[in-house]
């Protein structure tokens, strides 16, 4: 039997094919060097993110965020809900707390549940993936399967919004949390702990809709880990991931700088820190290559 | 034909406050202000609002109703909770500004081609088509929202981008065809118009 078992809730981003494949890969190679069990919540559906608040409403948002909460406990009775994606975290947890908080949105949650013969009955516990780590594991618990030390690589820590506020981290402070340093440390790496964008917004969705007043915040991300001397950027968020990595040919392009930084998951460094091969980590999956932890993963 | 807005109108005369703690989400906080600015000074497109949401709380208790609905400030929401996390009040300002969007939204009174207005519609209506984001029909149709030579030429900007995702099988142009989904379309898709007719009828939106 694995060690811990929950029902994975992995989100648009985290399917084959999609934006951020090579994040649900490296989860995967991660939580089997740690003995996890993923079971994904059967026919799960979009969180609705933030952005759909325009067409989406309260209740609407609520009610499919609910219904996945349905789903994981009829069939993953008892098992914690484990988000990986920043924004599926969010939307989900924030759903449960409005319920939790509000008998008459419950009653009209479930009214809504009713017309796919479906209930929720209020026990879902929603966690992302690095508050498993941290708080489940530990440092010390995760740092019993590494292989192979991460020495010789600065890691930017990019923290980014949504894995960080409003809820928070293992109780970390929002304005300077440290967990991100604290696990690449765990694994050998270097954190640049003076890196000041940690916290910085990368635009969301705005990336599409607001285009260069994005691109002026992922300008500042990346131009801020080149000054610390960071040799690759390390993200626990998909949209923060695919953000900053995916624009820097088009800041380049407009701003005439040569921006060419590496932008990797947690998930893919402890991968290579676990002995796992540049593909289990999916740094295939990467725009910019992150060449140094290859070369970790080749030895 | 009376419209929603025309009976939002009639039914709080010019007590905009209560409409707003009425029909927007977490709206009943809003008198909770104490007009401190922290909200303005901590958000990362402070200098693109028109109206801060210190400004927009304000503006809400004096009644200016058409200033504030008509106002493109909310749709720069990044959703990076700063806000809320730092608002000495507690004030839920973030999830405000999303309810003040959805409010003047489906009102009808936010500006007409407001990019995130666009595309926040075009997000939500491509996740509730099949219960999941199609991420290359939700890109192809925010390319091509201006017409066909647009489409073109904006697509043809972001092809690099677009193939080094297609070889770092992070994009599948299979996906035009119907991609990932739910398989119980038939029950999400009825619990989202469930959900909706609920909150339409809650907050006046079917007048």
């Amino acid at each position: 039997m694995a060690k811990k078992e929950y029902a994975f809730y992995p989100g648009c981003s985290s399917q084959l094919k999609a934006s951020a494949s090579n994040y649900l890969v490296s989860t995967n190679s991660m939580c089997n060097a740690l003995d996890i069990k993923l079971t994904e919540i059967p026919d799960w559906n979009c969180c609705g993110a933030s952005v759909g608040y325009c067409e989406g409403g309260e209740l609407p948002r609520i009610a499919i965020n609910a219904r996945n909460f349905a789903q994981a406990e009829t069939h993953l009775p008892g098992q914690d809900i484990v988000a990986t994606c920043a924004a599926c975290w969010l939307g989900a947890r924030e759903s449960k707390e409005r319920l939790d908080g509000s008998a008459q949105l419950m009653k009209e949650t479930n009214e809504a549940l009713a017309a796919a013969g479906l209930h929720y009955s209020g026990g879902a516990n929603v966690r992302h993936m690095v508050e498993v780590l941290i708080e489940d594991f530990g440092y010390d618990g995760l740092k019993a399967p590494m292989k192979k030390s991460l020495e010789g690589i600065k890691f930017a820590g990019y923290v980014g919004c949504q894995t960080n506020r409003p809820f928070g981290i293992d109780g970390e402070s929002f304005e300077n949390p440290m967990y991100l340093d604290k696990m690449v440390e765990t694994f050998g790496g270097e954190a640049l702990k003076t890196y000041d964008q940690k916290v910085t917004c990368c635009g969301g969705a705005l990336a599409f809709s607001e285009p260069e007043k994005s691109q002026k915040q992922i300008r500042d991300i990346v131009e801020s880990a080149y000054d610390h001397g960071a040799e690759m950027i390390v993200t626990p968020c998909p949209l923060c991931q695919a953000n900053v990595e995916v624009y820097q040919s088009e800041i380049n392009k407009k701003q005439g700088t040569k921006f060419n930084m590496p932008v990797v998951y947690y998930s893919q460094l402890m991968t290579v820190a676990y002995g796992g091969s540049a593909k289990d980590a999916a740094l295939n999956g990467q725009l910019i290559r992150a060449e140094k932890l290859e070369k970790i993963a080749g030895k | 034909m009376t419209t929603a807005n025309q009976t939002a109108i009639e039914r709080y005369r010019n007590n905009f406050l209560r409409e707003v703690e009425a029909n927007v989400e977490e709206g009943h906080m809003v008198k909770m202000c104490m007009q401190c600015g922290v909200c303005a000074g901590s958000c990362p497109l402070g200098s693109a609002w028109e109206h801060s949401p210190q400004k927009i709380f304000m503006m809400i208790r004096a009644g200016k109703r058409d200033e504030v609905l008509g106002s493109d400030s909310m749709f720069m929401c990044t959703s990076c909770y700063n806000c809320i996390v730092r608002c000495p009040r507690q004030l839920p300002i973030t999830h405000i500004m999303h309810g003040l969007a959805n409010y003047a939204h489906r009102l009808n009174l936010a500006p007409k081609g407001q990019p995130t207005r666009e595309f926040a519609t075009l997000f939500w209506n491509n996740l509730t088509k099949k219960g999941r984001v199609n991420e290359l029909t939700l890109t192809l149709r925010h390319y091509f929202r201006g017409g066909l030579v647009s489409g073109i030429k904006e697509a043809l900007g972001m092809q690099s981008i677009g193939l080094g995702l297609f070889l770092a099988k992070r994009l599948n142009p299979m996906e035009i065809f119907g991609g990932h989904g739910v398989k119980d379309l038939k029950g999400f898709h009825a619990i989202v118009a469930k959900a909706k007719e609920i909150e339409d009828r809650k907050k006046g939106f079917t007048a």
